[in-house]
């Protein structure tokens, strides 16, 4: 659409590698603006997602239940490629959706889940109390948040949860120390 | 000052889970973009993606069919038929350095790692546009140059041979997923 037609491209050559550059494209769409212009579109888009909010715990709970038909799935097919997929993404979709859902906790335990999936040995070997104790936690934080004292009570939760699924993943991965490596790593999001 | 004329961009926006779609398009939306086209796996991406031909790609990491690490993959043959330079920027929900690592290796331009916001994804917007990269093509690789690092006595095994010292004055991927969130 902002496309000109495909400017020529110039490739310089070099001994194991090629150099592509092409004029940019896009540039039609830069605008030179004054300094004294006052359009704000992150603003307005950050107005437009607020708009939306209203939605958010609806949609949260949508993903809960997600979480939970997975889990439910597991207990009564075991864990196969599909159902742990399916276990998988549904925990992966809560830890990036939640926290602009207004439910930062549920995110976090579902990334403490996440990374037991990920990360486990054997997921036949993990306590099926704590892939158990995650989903309930999620399910607790989004639909008990009114009786739950204040949103320190759900990052306590999801912290201890954090911890406890660390403590295992290390032990079990105490041989395979690609994965240490890993669990052990920092995020590039820095925690609440 | 420089502002985006979103209403001039084309967008292709690949994510399986259809609030996180919303949200993306309610975002584009409000920047002022008119055209935002949906896909929810790699596989219909990629057809909408030869279909509609899209300025820009923004794109789920995990998704059925085929994910969105291989659909930057199958985006940047260089031999395609399509256009494999277009912009393609990776928002997940993975927030590991690794991933990040991974992520640019296909080829992809920007990472954006969930909780998404405004400020992010406008960002992210803004530097593929203002600032886009040239094309490097190995044996191994086609995609935008990855060389960020301006130490210029890098002499490891992954060192391009025969290049001009040139290196992009700009932060690395992973600096930038870092301090957008």
């Amino acid at each position: 659409m902002a496309k000109e037609q495909p400017g020529k491209l110039e490739v310089k050559s070099f001994a194991d590698h090629h150099v592509i550059t092409q004029p940019n494209p896009l540039r039609k769409v830069l605008l030179r603006v004054p300094e004294s212009d006052l359009d704000d579109p992150v603003g307005r888009a950050e107005k437009a997602l607020a708009g939306l909010s209203g939605e958010f715990k609806n949609w949260m709970a949508i993903e809960a239940d997600r979480l939970s038909a997975a889990h439910a799935a597991i207990l009564r097919d075991g864990f196969t490629d599909d159902t742990r997929e399916e276990l998988f993404r549904a925990a992966h979709d809560i830890k990036g959706d939640a926290a602009t859902f207004g439910f930062p906790s549920a995110g976090a335990a579902a990334e403490s889940l996440c990374r037991i999936i990920e990360h486990a040995p054997d997921l036949d070997l993990v306590p099926s109390d704590l892939i158990a104790h995650h989903i309930n936690a999620i399910q607790a934080i989004v639909r008990e948040r009114t009786k739950l004292d204040t949103a320190a009570t759900a990052g306590v939760l999801s912290r201890s949860l954090r911890g406890i699924a660390d403590e295992f993943l290390t032990y079990a991965n105490r041989d395979r120390p690609e994965h240490l490596e890993a669990i052990l790593a920092p995020s590039i999001i820095p925690s609440e | 000052m420089y502002r985006i004329d979103f209403n001039k961009l084309r967008f292709l926006i690949c994510d399986d889970n259809p609030h996180m779609r919303r949200i993306l398009r309610t975002l584009l939306h409000s920047f002022g973009a008119r055209e935002a086209y949906e896909s929810e796996d790699g596989a219909t991406a990629l057809e909408m993606y030869s279909h509609y031909v899209p300025d820009i790609v923004i794109t789920d990491w995990a998704m059925p069919i085929f994910d969105g690490l291989e659909l930057a993959q199958m985006i940047r043959q260089p031999d395609s038929k399509g256009n494999p330079y277009a912009p393609i920027i990776m928002l997940t929900g993975h927030s590991e350095k690794r991933r990040v690592t991974v992520a640019r290796d296909a080829g992809v331009n920007e990472f954006l790692a969930k909780p998404i916001s405004a400020k992010g994804l406008y960002q992210r917007i803004l530097n593929v546009v203002a600032n886009p990269r040239p094309f490097i093509k190995t044996k191994t690789y086609f995609g935008p140059d990855r060389r960020r690092n301006t130490a210029n006595a890098y002499i490891g095994p992954e060192r391009r041979i025969g290049g001009e010292m040139e290196v992009l004055q700009q932060p690395s991927l992973l600096d930038k997923a870092r301090s957008s969130v």
